[in-house]
């Protein structure tokens, strides 16, 4: 009952026999070996899985990988360019906006998200966008100041 | 206490105090709010957390849980699964391999650390509803799931005892808590308290409340032959897990390798050993290849504990000037038999204000249950809810501030140890935060205050958090290139563990940051006691600094054998390190560096392993960090909705190691507690005993706009009893923060409320 799948991956093509109830979190995991996108519920509540998908970021525990057929997937692993870090890492990393750092990739590609809808968010703005991302660690205010000191440096 | 442990006692309180660490004062790298090390790994997806190994023909394991409380499976039926595509093994207590019941947490020992001590999966009976009642392995994760689910059970139910509510009646006190008696009393408390001037009477209430660390347990095991064990695992003490799949599996410690590199976050979770990592050990065993177990969401709350219900009655007797004549603090706690934890709540009481007489006592209800365990602030965050609330209505009483109340009840040695306090710095701590958060300003008055639908209040509430230390060990090895390695098999959930002891490293070795690594997480590693208990780094940095302090006398012997050595004739006590090498104190241009010593010795590196001392110093003080937690909250007049709307903790914690980790530190712990006082509760069928809300959509963690900015500020005072003058900081920020939010409440709404969590149908 295996189908094909093929998408692009970090600006990678991949294809692979897949069962049609392999959820994109796991094909993600335990297929392409990216485990950079984190498990916590499995049930769209905690955001630890967030990816992009074409563009728009999505909890990659809520749909299969079969519906990301012929579709563009970037993960946490394709953000930084030829080793240098994308702005929402660089400012996650400066200002501590991480502890355990297990729900860290899903919470930027969430706050990256946040940005690209609006560039200048408020602090309250910035807390509403992102509170489909748990985080038990870190209290949270580090991760808004991540966000803020990239929309003051222009956007991710 | 036996004679030996007086004795002991009693020679620790003769002893002399060693002289305050010198770093304290020269410290460079320590007290700096550096990056962490581990930054770079955890923006780009390169940490790998336990599910992410991937040894080569790994294959998946399902676990089946019980639905009832208690009873026998009467009939496994386990045709369907076996039957099911992927299926390798269906373990049931039939083939589970013998396995020896594991031992509970022995807090003289501290090496075995069960949380349960059930025999795992070696009969048919059944102790709680979520028990692991028989185990699927699969060639994939799906199959495996798939499987478990085709698993029927018939059962044999007995009438569980499950309602906290029903057999309260039933208390008994336990023989000890945590190796502290039960039951203090100083004087006739009751009595003082019937002829005080002023009472408070009250009882508090608590939920269960669960860790939900973001990562969920998760291992990976595998064999070599029939007496190796490698076990990946999301522990909070490799080493602990180490002796006690040791212990369990009937092997030798050395043959059993447990790796933690990263840990998705912890809070006493991930600290007791669990069924999940036996199981999936055995597992390994029985299919000969390395399996994953990585427990659901709902897994984790079926099998890994939480924090035990809490009913607490706090009664303060008090003349007309607010000093204490009666303070009585007694909590009735949940525990099974099989875990015997009695949550330490009433500890807070028994050291932190001055009365005329005193009674602690603790009580616990055996009830057919998960194992509870240590969570956050194990006791002291329950505790200080009580405590910290009853003195808030006795400050109403009074009609005086809560901080000059404070004031009035501070004890000039600890009132049940009747030692020292080696540094407690309390009232400074509330007069900082009292001037940053403008306290002056705030209305005595409950209800005086409003903004449109919204009533708005003050709260304060001490927050307290002993200063533990065990004995450990660590490792330095000195390269040729005058760089250096410190090992030891600490864990980073995340705190920051990693780059705090970098930054003590460094400076005891008087090396720049870069030239020196810290390898932790791997029970092969030199011992560390577990990260729990904020005692992890303080235990570090003592082991570290004996280790250092025995390099250093090594490096000086070698040294000496050189006749021309600038150092010639120096004792170690005249040398200080700095600038890559060992230097005389008194004439600073004379010295040399590690690379020349090493050089001249013909040695390729250096390598020594220490241990600290027996920590003396928690007997002869009272040591522990204080702080002071103030809040502005707003509630709905119309819906009774409850919002923090400001934050501050003012800590009193020794030395700060790093600002920057230090203060995401506290504010996770007044997240934490935010959520404890408002949103977070177990909700358990007081039929079944099954947990009704075993999911983050049911059990409520407070999410990013729940929360409100947090301000932190330190003391910064040095404990002379510690190196560097620091204590561990993991727990404090929750303790208090209960009692501050419904302080609040109540001088927002003139409502009182002393059941957790404060939900909205309270205050309508
Ligand atoms: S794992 Fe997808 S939202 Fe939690
Ligand atoms: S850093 Fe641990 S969950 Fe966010």
């Amino acid at each position: 009952m295996k189908q094909t799948l093929t998408l692009t991956i970090n600006g990678k093509s991949y294809s692979d026999e897949v069962e049609p109830r392999l959820l994109l979190i796991h094909y993600l995991r335990e297929v392409a070996g990216l485990t950079g996108p984190h498990i916590g519920c499995e049930t769209s509540i905690c955001g630890a899985c967030t990816v992009m998908l074409d563009g728009m970021a999505v909890k990659s525990c809520t749909m299969f990988a079969v519906q990301a057929e012929g579709r563009s997937v970037l993960t946490i692993e394709g953000l930084a360019q030829n080793g240098k870090l994308d702005p929402l890492q660089e400012a996650f990393w400066n200002e501590h906006a991480l502890q355990c750092g297990f729900c860290t990739p899903g919470m930027i590609m969430t706050a990256r998200q946040l940005l690209a809808d609006n560039p200048s968010p408020s602090e309250q703005e910035i807390r509403h966008g992102l509170e489909g991302n748990l985080c038990r660690c870190t209290g949270y205010q580090h991760i808004v100041n991540a966000v803020k000191a990239v929309a003051k440096a222009g956007g991710a | 206490m036996s004679i030996m442990q007086t004795l002991v006692q009693t020679a620790a309180r003769f002893k002399p105090d060693a002289d305050p660490d010198p770093l304290i004062a020269s410290k460079k790298y320590v007290g700096r709010a550096l990056d962490r090390v581990d930054g770079r790994l955890k923006v780009t997806g390169g940490a790998r957390f336990t599910a992410e190994y991937a040894p080569d023909d790994m294959v998946y394991a399902a676990p089946v849980f019980s639905t009832i409380a208690k009873g026998k499976v009467r009939r496994l039926d386990t045709a369907a699964a076996e039957s099911s595509p992927g299926v390798i093994a269906v373990i049931t207590p039939k083939n589970m391999p013998r396995l020896v019941t594991p031992s509970l947490t022995d807090f003289a020992k501290l090496d075995k650390i069960a949380a349960s001590n059930l025999p795992v999966l070696q009969d048919d009976s059944v102790h709680w509803n979520g028990q692991v009642i028989a185990v699927v392995i699969a060639e994939t994760h799906e199959q495996a799931q798939e499987a478990a689910a085709r698993v029927r059970a018939d059962y044999d139910a007995d009438e569980g005892m499950v309602s906290f509510e029903r057999n309260k009646d039933k208390a008994i006190m336990p023989k000890d808590v945590l190796g502290e008696p039960p039951e203090i009393k100083i004087g006739d408390a009751e009595k003082n308290l019937k002829s005080a001037p002023v009472q408070v009477d009250a009882t508090y209430r608590s939920p269960y409340y669960n860790h939900s660390a973001i990562e969920p347990h998760a291992t990976i095991a595998y064999w070599e032959g029939d007496d190796r064990l490698y076990v990946f695992d999301s522990t909070q003490w490799v080493e602990g897990y180490r002796n006690s799949l040791a212990h369990v599996f009937a092997l030798n410690r050395e043959n059993i390798r447990v790796m933690a590199p990263f840990v998705g976050g912890g809070f006493g979770g991930k600290a007791g050993f669990w069924w999940n990592t036996i199981l999936c050990a055995a597992a390994a065993k029985m299919v000969g290849r390395p399996v994953k177990l990585a427990l659901s969401r709902e897994g984790v709350f079926r099998i890994v504990g939480g924090r035990t219900v809490a009913e607490q009655r706090v009664a303060l007797g008090a003349t007309r000037e607010g000093k204490l004549t009666a303070l009585i603090h007694t909590g009735l706690t949940v525990t099974p038999d099989h875990a015997r934890y009695a949550e330490q709540c009433t500890f807070p009481t028994r050291h932190l204000y001055a009365t005329e007489a005193l009674h602690v006592a603790q009580y616990v209800v055996n009830l057919d249950m998960v194992a509870n365990t240590w969570m956050r602030a194990p006791g002291e965050s329950i505790g200080t809810f009580a405590v910290e609330s009853a003195l808030d209505e006795l400050a109403v009483e009074l009609r005086m501030d809560p901080i000059e109340l404070r004031r009035k009840v501070e004890p000039a040695r600890d009132p049940t140890k009747d030692t020292e306090f080696s540094s407690r710095n309390l009232i400074e701590a509330y007069e900082r935060g009292a001037a940053e958060f403008n306290w002056s300003s705030r209305n005595l008055q409950p209800r005086s205050r409003r903004d449109g639908a919204w009533l708005v209040g003050h709260g304060v509430a001490t927050a307290y958090y002993p200063a533990l230390r065990f004995p450990g060990g660590a490792r330095v090895r000195l390269e040729a290139d005058g760089t250096a390695i410190v090992q030891a098999a600490a864990n980073e959930m995340g705190m920051g563990v990693a780059t705090g002891q970098l930054q003590h490293a460094a400076d005891r070795l008087g090396l720049p940051l870069h030239c020196v690594e810290f390898d932790y997480g791997d029970s092969h590693l030199p011992t560390s006691p577990m990260a729990g208990g904020s005692c992890q780094t303080l235990s570090i940095l003592a082991a570290t600094r004996a280790t250092v302090e025995k390099l250093h006398r090594e490096l000086l012997k070698l040294e000496q054998k050189d006749s021309a050595s600038p150092l010639k004739g120096a004792k170690y006590e005249d040398l200080v390190a700095r600038d890559n090498g060992l230097f005389l104190a008194s004439e600073p241009s004379r010295g040399v560096s590690y690379v020349e010593i090493l050089r001249k010795a013909g040695k390729p590196y250096l390598e020594v392993e220490g241990v600290s001392s027996a920590p003396m110093e928690m007997m002869k003080y009272s040591m522990a960090s204080y702080g002071a937690q103030f809040c502005e909250v707003r509630v709905n007049e119309t819906t009774g909705e409850v919002r923090v709307a400001r934050w501050l903790g003012s800590f009193d914690c020794g030395t700060v190691l790093n600002p920057k980790t230090a203060m995401s530190q506290l504010r996770g712990g007044i997240v934490m507690g935010i959520g404890m006082a408002l949103t977070e509760e177990m909700l358990v069928d007081g039929r079944s005993g099954r947990i009704m809300n075993r999911s983050l959509a049911g059990y409520h963690v407070p999410v990013n706009l729940d929360v409100p900015r947090i301000d932190v500020l330190f003391n910064d005072i040095p404990d002379p009893q510690t190196a560097l003058g620091a204590h561990g900081i993991g727990e404090i920020g929750i303790t208090g923060v209960a009692a501050a939010i419904a302080n609040a409440v109540y001088n927002a709404t003139g409502k009182r409320v002393r059941d957790l969590p404060i939900t909205l149908d309270k205050l309508l």
